[in-house]
């Protein structure tokens, strides 16, 4: 469970102070799926950035269960990237000199798995995303929709407690984004896994339990309602 | 996963890695090239420096000679009861002298065992460098008026003069300590008839001859040469081990030398071994402590005396050769730097990624590092087949250097510090054989630069660290990336 607690962030842009979040405080219960929305440059990314354990807030407090992302050292940050947290990227972020099989097996490196145990964990989790086949082509020789897919296996393989996805369907077209964000709450109810989706897309925040808005560093809560079927 | 990955990403950037790769290449193979002239370079001083000084020589000592009291002029003196006198006044002359060589003075023996005694020194010999001269012909009637062009004898100096007939003959001899071949004048050369000396032969009138002097006086083993009237027997027939050792003409036990030469307990030059390379000049300084007026020269004097094409190859080696090594290894060094931070640079959003799934600093460090690593072991590996190549070619090509031991220094130290003077005879006799070399000796080699195991562990290793400082740089600058730019760069 996250709790956020008067969470702000401010950059220094020359002699300029720009606040990402200004005193941001909620709670995100287990295996909730959330939607942030926004306009760009609202703080999306940079709350994502803070339940991703990738940056630290100026002041304020952010818990992972009892574990304050504020204070932990850089190397538990670390680990907890590695064990817990998993984060799915609009741009899908693959290595470009790996195959698909390879780029899901670098999430389970520093795991320190096995070679045989990561070759096969690895070839399971792209089975689980319908691309078995494409285990052995380079990002470059496959689709936005399949370069997702196997950005999504990554993030799962190692079966983190928190899935983070920053406009996963971005960059997609309309039908791969439905076969996506459908891939995406499969796995959400298969696994029982926290899942934070920032999207643009009121159709993809719609699929959520809870949206929340974030527009100029501030968070309005639309609290837990039924998702769109 | 590593390998993969480092595999994976040179093949993925090719170009860059063969530009790095060759950049190290080059340098390296220059490195080796440049490296191996330069012993070959030293190892043809070292051949032009034995024909002076002898193999295994670290020092010579010899006596500083005031100016105009070196020894062995040629000059011959006949007293009134030489010869005898015919009837028309003419007077048939027949002499020999053994006497110290041009340009060396003699020193007591005692310097040997003071030598000895120096820190540093491991082993000593001493010689006596001779000259012996005959002269015989016909005189004319100092009376009777010059008749004619003079009649030209035959031998080593044939000459004559107002109507008289003669021969003139000189050639070298020197003392050395019997059973002493490790060290001094012998220690380049093999016996090629009979025997060597063995330390019974102190005191024996016994001779090893040159090769060279066996052909032109027609000895052989069992021959007797006279010297100042003592005959002596040819037991050995001696040739240099290589074309840059030069012999003396005769060889006599030193103490039958001196006897001949009436130089008793008196020695020209001593050959000095050091313990080891780095005791040298330590030994220098302690014989020139123990014996201020002595003249003791190192093999380092002596090769800045060399001069000829040996000298400028040798200078075009260490001071061009070693800084276009410098520069064009810094270049490559350079270039491998800038190559892993651009690549670094253009990877931000990768490395991002794979710290936003757990890795740690030091294992994009390891990545990194290897990758330049490898980039490093390829150009290495290449370096070191075009510098084996380079060194193979420069060997095929037979380069022929000439070194000459010349001027004052080369000659003194050679010879024993002598003064210059008119040493070519009082009848204008040239004086053949190493006297006559001492001066100024000329010796041609070939260059051959050896292939060492040690260059080549120099070359591996020299682009093993471009490799790592690369890495290490590049490493050093991912690692400093911090995760959220992965996303940050989205926004």
């Amino acid at each position: 469970m996250y709790t956020l607690t008067d969470v702000s962030k401010t950059y220094r842009n020359g002699k300029k102070e720009v606040t990402a979040l200004s005193h941001v405080s909620l709670t995100i219960p287990d295996g909730q799926m959330v939607a942030i929305q926004g306009p760009t440059g609202g703080g999306k990314s940079t709350l994502l950035q803070m339940l991703g354990a990738l940056d630290r807030p100026t002041s304020g407090s952010v818990l992972l269960g009892a574990e304050d992302l504020a204070e932990v050292s850089s190397r538990r940050l670390t680990e907890l990237r590695a064990r817990e947290i998993s984060i799915v990227f609009q741009g899908f972020n693959l290595i470009p000199t790996l195959t698909a099989q390879q780029n899901v097996e670098t999430a389970l490196v520093p795991l320190g798995v096995k070679a045989r145990e990561r070759a096969e964990r690895a070839a399971a989790a792209l089975d689980s995303v319908g691309l078995a086949e494409r285990s052995g082509h380079l990002p470059a020789e496959l689709s936005g929709g399949q370069q997702q897919r196997v950005a999504i296996a990554r993030a799962l393989v190692r079966q983190p407690k928190v899935l983070l996805a920053d406009e996963p369907t971005g960059n997609l077209d309309e039908a791969t984004r439905d076969e996506i964000v459908a891939l995406l709450e499969q796995l959400w109810r298969e696994q029982g896994l926290t899942l934070i989706v920032v999207t643009h897309d009121s159709w993809v925040a719609r699929r959520a339990q809870r949206q929340l808005r974030i527009a100029r560093g501030t968070v309005t809560d639309s609290g837990v309602q039924t998702p769109a079927a | 996963m590593l390998l993969t990955y480092v595999r994976r990403e040179l093949r993925g950037r090719l170009r860059q890695t063969v530009i790095v790769a060759v950049g190290l290449a080059l340098a390296i193979a220059l490195v080796l090239v440049v490296n191996a002239a330069s012993a070959g370079v030293r190892n043809a001083q070292d051949d032009v420096l034995e024909s002076v000084y002898g193999v295994g020589t670290d020092i010579t000592v010899t006596q500083a000679a005031e100016p105009g009291a070196g020894g062995g002029r040629g000059q011959f003196s006949f007293g009134a009861e030489d010869g005898t006198t015919s009837d028309d006044g003419s007077t048939t002359v027949a002499t020999d002298q053994l006497s110290i060589a041009r340009g060396t003075m003699a020193m007591s023996s005692d310097v040997a065992s003071t030598i000895s005694a120096a820190d540093g020194v491991s082993d000593v010999t001493a010689t006596l460098m001779l000259t012996d001269q005959t002269f015989s012909g016909e005189l004319p009637d100092p009376g009777s008026a010059p008749t004619g062009p003079p009649a030209g004898g035959g031998g080593g100096g044939g000459g004559g003069f107002g109507g008289g007939n003669f021969d003139v003959n000189s050639f070298s001899v020197e003392g050395i300590t019997p059973g002493a071949t490790a060290l001094g004048p012998l220690a380049g050369a093999t016996v090629a008839d009979g025997r060597g000396f063995t330390t019974a032969d102190a005191g024996a009138d016994v001779a090893l001859i040159s090769q060279s002097h066996a052909d032109s006086a027609d000895l052989s083993v069992g021959s007797t040469i006279t010297l100042t009237g003592t005959a002596v027997t040819v037991v050995g027939i001696l040739a240099s081990d290589d074309s840059a050792t030069t012999l003396s003409d005769v060889y006599l036990p030193i103490d039958v030398a001196q006897a001949l030469s009436g130089l008793t307990d008196q020695v020209t030059t001593v050959y000095v071994q050091g313990t080891s390379a780095d005791t040298v000049d330590t030994a220098a300084a302690a014989i020139t402590a123990a014996l201020p007026d002595a003249t003791v020269t190192t093999q380092s004097d002596l090769a800045s005396g060399v001069t000829g094409s040996l000298s400028s190859a040798s200078s075009l080696v260490q001071n061009l050769g070693r800084w276009l090594s410098i520069a064009v290894l810094a270049a490559a060094f350079g270039l491998a730097v800038l190559f892993t931070i651009s690549g670094v640079t253009r990877r931000t959003r990768d490395f991002g990624t794979l710290k936003a799934l757990g890795w740690s600093n030091g294992r994009i460090v390891r990545q990194v590092g290897t990758e330049s690593l490898v980039q490093g072991l390829i150009g290495g590996v290449a370096g070191l087949v075009i510098g084996l190549g380079g060194i193979l070619a420069l060997n095929a090509a037979g380069i022929s250097l000439s070194g000459t031991t010349g001027g004052a220094a080369a000659a003194t130290a050679a010879a024993g510090g002598g003064a210059e003077g008119p040493g070519a005879g009082a009848f204008g006799g040239t004086m053949p054989g190493r006297v006559g070399q001492a001066a100024s000796s000329t010796v041609e080699t070939v260059l051959h630069a050896p292939i060492d195991v040690a260059f080549i562990a120099t070359g591996v290793g020299i682009a093993l660290i471009g490799g790592l400082l690369a890495g290490v740089i590049g490493g050093w600058r991912a690692a400093r990336l911090r995760p959220a730019a992965a996303l940050r760069s989205l926004d």
